[in-house]
């Protein structure tokens, strides 16, 4: 065993992260089929939040910028679906995301162009009262945002109307075809978000976080990238909002509180914000774990909030962080 | 034509002048050493000429063009780039990164996001060469936090020589190391200073060391020049003597 590890080439140890990638899709692609319809729409829920997170992860991980204001975007998002179909009646998944992605765009680099005035605890406040305000217009333009009652968004088709799901079997005909699309959508946005981490633009970003005197010394516009950061972050949130409003039926003002906003960050430390692939495994965890408290036990918010702490002393680089730490050792000690 | 020059550049930080109306020029392609004990106004001016700090007064021209009003980022186009004396790097980037993200950033590639930076041919050659000259080959894929302090220094020399800079300012690259390590340090500085062209403004304060390399040394007190000239001028100056007596003796 020792020997074969040793002996194990170079090249054959970097095929790894890919063969591990492969059978994670085979895996994930057969889950409906293993785990039944609730556990699918769960994981659907899971990938979401991934999303989410890992928008989140841009501007904590990568900019070091700790904003506790992403329910705004996930909200804008969400409640953008819902105008979408009250105004103009528009039932089509892809418009929801074609349309919704620049108005997202557009509020984040609005509020992202106020926030990184600012650093540290003074845009974590920024970012905080910005998504508050988002919160109130929801809960009292009720005319418009349907108030605390939220709006109320139906089945959408997916592929330009090809798939619809009107009809009887249409909840359990919409997870599974929604999880796969969602699934599908997650893996192009994670593919963008790794090439954006490793993209020229994502080292600068990692530089301004390490150390920004140094970085303005080579020249950067620190504000700028912090912006971009800002702008990139909340759209790729606000793209979790837009899929999570068709699966959850309805948008209430809750997505838009802060506490939802403390969820992202949770998750986010979950998985571990120094690892590209925290946010998601995250993401997904958090989801889980958190239905099956609330089903569990009315004091859900006590367990969660042992795991927070537990999380912090133990794990402070998270899940991820810490499997990572895990799998090194054993390679040292197969080394040594 | 003097490739920089300062005329009556002051600086007050209350009560204390840390630039009293310096005159300073720096010729094309030489070695220059600012020395003097603590306080004596060296950082204050490398942060002027570096945009760091805004003067009170005075004028910064470089190769006759009048940069006083200029940001950081318009200066390091000019071609003006520094290190720092306490060691600034991109601590969670590795090496390499450390290197290649000055190479992106000079020649303003840092907007790109859609393609991977492992992915310019370019600026990968350019890295490897940079770090081969640096000996820091063999380190490039460590995160740059977990560098040895005398590799460190090497390093953030390194990080803004990757710039190209016409005129480099090294605030004591060799401080907080060991005397091995310093004459390492100080021999692979000169070296791709000299190879690359580059005019180096160096503050140090072990003067063996500036004794060594230096074609000009300028000795600063309290925020004016006291002595300038070649190393042979200054080791012969009473001055510049007895106020390095007072360095080097122990209050």
């Amino acid at each position: 065993m020792k020997a074969a590890a040793i002996a194990l080439p170079r090249f054959q140890t970097r095929l790894w992260p890919y063969a591990g990638g492969v059978i994670g899709l085979v895996v994930l692609a057969s889950i409906p089929e293993i785990l039944g319809l609730y556990q699918t729409q769960l994981l659907t829920y899971g990938l979401i939040m991934a999303i989410a997170a890992l928008g989140f992860n841009l501007l904590l991980g990568y900019t070091g910028l700790l904003s506790f204001g992403h329910s705004g975007y996930f909200g804008l998002g969400a409640y953008t679906v819902a105008f979408l179909l009250q105004w103009l009646g528009i039932h089509s998944m892809e418009l929801y995301i074609l349309l919704g992605l620049p108005i997202a765009a557009i509020v984040s680099a609005l509020f992202g162009y106020i926030c990184v005035r600012h650093t540290r605890i003074f845009f974590g406040i920024l970012t905080l009262a910005l998504s508050q305000v988002l919160y109130s217009l929801a809960l009292k333009f009720f005319w418009v945002t349907g108030g605390s009652d939220g709006l109320r968004v139906p089945r959408p088709t997916l592929l330009a109307g090809m798939i619809d799901f009107a009809g009887s079997g249409g909840f359990p005909r919409f997870i599974r075809s929604y999880y796969y699309y969602v699934l599908g959508v997650f893996i192009v946005s994670a593919a963008i978000m790794w090439v954006i981490v490793h993209s020229p633009f994502g080292k600068a970003l990692q530089a301004i976080r390490d150390n920004e005197t140094r970085a303005r010394f080579l020249g950067l516009r620190v504000r700028r990238f912090r912006w971009g950061a800002f702008l990139l972050s909340g759209t790729f949130t606000a793209l979790a909002g837009i899929l999570w409003v068709p699966l959850n039926g309805l948008t209430t003002p809750d997505v838009l509180y802060w506490p939802f906003s403390g969820e992202i960050v949770f998750m986010t430390l979950l998985g571990g914000f120094r690892n590209f692939s925290g946010p998601i495994v995250g993401g997904i965890a958090f989801t889980f774990i958190k239905t099956y408290a609330v089903a569990s036990t009315e004091y859900w918010q006590l367990l969660l909030g042992t795991v927070l702490v537990v999380l912090i002393l133990l794990l402070p680089t998270g899940i991820v962080g810490a499997l990572s730490q895990i799998v090194r050792r054993l390679l040292a000690v197969e080394k040594s | 034509m003097s490739l920089l020059r300062t005329v009556e550049l002051r600086k007050r930080f209350g009560a204390l002048s840390a630039c009293d109306g310096v005159n300073f020029t720096v010729e094309k392609g030489e070695f220059l050493s600012l020395v003097g004990s603590n306080g004596a106004g060296k950082t204050t001016l490398v942060n002027l000429i570096t945009a760091h700090v805004q003067p009170d007064s005075g004028q910064i021209l470089f190769e006759d063009r009048d940069i006083t009003s200029m940001t950081v980022a318009a200066r390091i186009n000019a071609g003006i780039a520094r290190s720092f004396q306490l060691v600034n790097l991109f601590d969670g980037l590795s090496v390499f990164d450390n290197v290649a993200l000055s190479i992106f950033a000079r020649d303003g590639k840092t907007a790109k996001i859609a393609t991977l930076a492992a992915n310019d041919g370019e600026v990968r050659r350019e890295t490897r060469e940079v770090l081969a000259e640096f000996g820091l080959a063999a380190k490039s894929e460590l995160p740059a936090g977990e560098l040895a302090q005398g590799e460190r220094k090497l390093l953030d020399v390194a990080v803004a020589y990757a710039l190209r800079p016409k005129l480099l300012f090294l605030d004591e690259p060799t401080s907080g190391v060991s005397s091995a390590e310093k004459a390492q340090i100080m021999d692979t500085v000169s070296s791709v200073v000299r190879s690359g062209a580059v005019t180096a403004v160096v503050i140090e304060h072990d003067m063996d060391v500036v004794f060594r390399y230096s074609d000009r040394i300028v000795m600063m007190h309290e925020g004016s020049f006291l002595a300038d000239g070649p190393p042979d001028a200054i080791r012969a100056n009473e001055a510049v003597a007895s106020i390095l007596l007072g360095i080097s003796t122990p209050a």
